[in-house]
């Protein structure tokens, strides 16, 4: 029941942060949507460990087609907008539910490099291609207001969105969905076995983090105001590395983890990197090293190692490091399975061969 | 596009002239996979730095260069620089994820690959280098197929340097050191291999390759510090398309990349010449995947 303040001091926070905070508006838009970039990757990273290296393809995507509609469509602002967001969510998704069929069928690291290229591609491409302005990127039209309300706008839209992304994902880990895709994560082959439609699954999986991508990115390209394809819309050194960083900093395969792990790593950036003039982008790739080789497990896995009683059973299931034991013990004692027959044959066989 | 095609349906001398030098550059292409079958095969990561080490022997051949020394003699100070590189970064990092899960090897190497662009952008600027090595330019048929010596040279060592890879896995002892971690790295220790040093000098030795194919690269075409990742790519795909341990497999299949990728660069324009590279990439890979999935299999 405690939980319950905590959410509601989180809230009144993250409402009132635009007003005490006013001359960091944008950093504070930003951060959601570092959150909603964390949260998005670990459907696919953390819960159902398909590594994707190029979900900022839908992040660029969205954001190219919410400013071409922009640019287009002959709408007024606010409905030019509106209309953008969503064609770019869509568009994102029916995108994903092209390409994850074929690309789905890859599987570990061959599948990590397949999207790694993929968001690579999609942004030479859009370089190349005059229709999206080609090298020179696109503007998207002028917000009607002054900058400030600008701002505060677009925090209240990507906090509404974020929140939205998480409770979405909430629910989703929590039913027969979430199930299944720590069912693939842990073993796929049996999975599959066991009557899963795999494939289905991880298509949807990849669909729902193409879809949040997808709002973002369109919504994104108006809070920057200048879209360029490699450094803003395909931004696979940024972005594009953040999000797995983020994610796995605060504990993949958890749902707290990449939320805790965002807000961690953009104020960290936001406070630190300035000092570094120009040096960012190499603690960058130090810093993926750093986490990876020392602490893979995040920030939510290390909590669970130092407190381990304060896990309540519910969260156990999308625990990543120690989920073999877990998972089967707790259905163990919540389904009472009755105990494989294949190993009390095994344990009777092993009886008889030693008699001694 | 479509002009593109009829130039070449009218006039098929230029596509010659595009189809050899695409086969020569693809030598480069092959120094690269080389190196990368090598460490995936022996040491189970696959190297995402690949093309910084590349692009490292750009610009060690650069400075070479910069110092009044002959290019030519850039390819073996690159490699021997880059040798050291592979070890210092084995012993410092990769030794912690040889055993480990796989993707944290990925990632680990995607970090040094990410370190050592920007490093190498802060040192030495974004610009596009590149190195006239003054050794001429051959003409053939009325001066419509042009061939840049240098791309000769590079082709002869890609082949060369293949041949004496072989040899040395094949005769000499740390060669078979190296195969019997390959087969099973447990069983070499029992027997007294120190594998360690053996995934070092692996290491080592694909860095020093790329460094070799990287001293090329800047004679034969230009360098920058971001133009490692197209340079992973292909070396990954060339070694998917060979097969692991198939060295006959990624020269064919280095040089057939080379000639297509030039020809698609003519067709569809430069500026989607690396789109060409990583959309075929994903192609090779699931058509891969799909041929083995009637077998209920999938690429391991």
């Amino acid at each position: 029941m405690n939980n319950r303040y905590y959410y509601l001091l989180l809230l009144f926070v993250s409402l009132a942060a635009p007003f005490v905070l006013p001359d960091y508006r944008t950093q504070l838009a930003l951060l959601w949507v570092m959150v909603i970039f964390a949260l998005t990757w670990d459907v696919m990273g953390g819960q159902m460990g398909y590594n994707s290296f190029g979900n900022i393809l839908f992040f660029g995507v969205g954001m190219y087609a919410c400013a071409v509609i922009q640019r287009d469509s002959g709408l007024s602002y606010f409905p030019a907008l509106l209309l953008g967001i969503a064609a770019g969510g869509v568009i994102a998704l029916l995108l994903a539910l092209l390409i994850g069929n074929g690309l789905l069928g890859l599987r570990g690291h061959y599948f990590a490099i397949g999207t790694l290229g993929l968001g690579v591609a999609a942004g030479e491409i859009a370089g190349g291609w005059d229709y999206i302005g080609a090298g020179s990127g696109m503007t998207p039209p002028l917000f009607p207001t002054e900058l400030t309300v600008r701002d505060t706008f677009f925090y209240y839209l990507f906090f509404i969105w974020a929140l939205l992304t998480f409770f979405s994902l909430h629910w989703l880990y929590q039913g027969r969905f979430g199930l299944a895709l720590n069912a693939i994560r842990d073993n796929e082959d049996k999975a599959e076995a066991m009557g899963l439609h795999t494939t289905r699954y991880k298509v949807a999986a990849w669909s729902v983090a193409a879809l949040f991508l997808g709002v973002t990115g369109g919504a994104m390209g108006n809070l920057i105001g200048f879209i360029d394809p490699k450094e803003v819309a395909f931004a696979g050194s940024t972005y594009g590395v953040w999000m797995i960083l983020m994610a796995i900093a605060g504990g993949k395969g958890t749902l707290w983890g990449p939320v805790i792990g965002a807000v961690v790593f953009h104020i960290t950036q936001e406070i630190f990197w300035t000092l570094l003039l120009g040096w960012q982008r190499v603690a960058l790739g130090a810093l993926i090293i750093v986490i990876v080789l020392f602490f893979p497990q995040g920030i939510m896995g290390w909590v669970r190692q130092q407190f381990p009683r304060r896990i309540d059973s519910d969260q156990l299931t999308s625990d990543q490091l120690t989920s073999d034991q877990i998972t089967s013990e707790q259905i163990a004692s919540k389904q009472r399975i009755p105990d494989n027959p294949r190993q009390t044959h095994h344990q009777r066989k092993n009886k008889q061969s030693h008699p001694l | 596009m479509w002009d593109n095609v009829s130039i070449l349906i009218d006039a098929p001398i230029f596509l010659v002239d595009l189809l050899v030098n695409g086969i020569l550059i693809g030598a480069i292409f092959v120094l690269a996979a080389y190196g990368m079958a090598l460490v995936w095969g022996v040491m189970n990561i696959i190297n995402v730095a690949q093309g910084e080490y590349v692009m490292m022997g750009g610009f060690v051949t650069l400075l070479v260069v910069k110092a009044g020394l002959h290019p030519l003699l850039g390819i073996p100070i690159a490699a021997g620089v880059l040798f050291i590189t592979g070890w210092v970064l084995y012993r410092i990092i990769l030794y912690r994820v040889v055993d480990r899960d796989i993707f944290i090897s990925l990632l680990a190497t995607f970090g040094i690959s990410i370190l050592l662009a920007q490093l190498f952008n802060q040192l030495f600027g974004a610009d596009v280098q590149t190195i006239d090595a003054g050794l001429g330019t051959w003409y053939f048929m009325d001066g419509v197929v042009t061939v840049a010596v240098t791309k000769v040279i590079a082709f002869s060592l890609a082949l060369g340097l293949g041949l004496g890879l072989w040899f040395f896995l094949k005769r000499s002892r740390i060669g078979q050191a190296i195969r019997a971690t390959a087969q099973n790295a447990r069983a070499a220790r029992i027997l007294g291999i120190d594998t360690h040093r053996v995934y070092a000098i692996t290491y080592g030795l694909n860095a020093a390759l790329c460094g070799a194919a990287g001293s090329l690269v800047v004679m034969a075409w230009a360098i920058h510090p971001y133009m490692g990742l197209p340079y992973t790519i292909r070396s990954f795909m060339v070694v998917i398309v060979a097969g692991l341990g198939n060295l006959p497999g990624v020269v064919l299949a280095g040089l057939g990349l080379g000639a297509s990728e030039n020809l698609a660069g003519f067709i569809l324009g430069t500026e989607f010449q690396i789109a060409f590279v990583f959309i075929l990439m994903i192609v090779v890979l699931i058509w891969r995947n799909r041929s083995l999935k009637r077998q209920r299999r999938y690429l391991k």
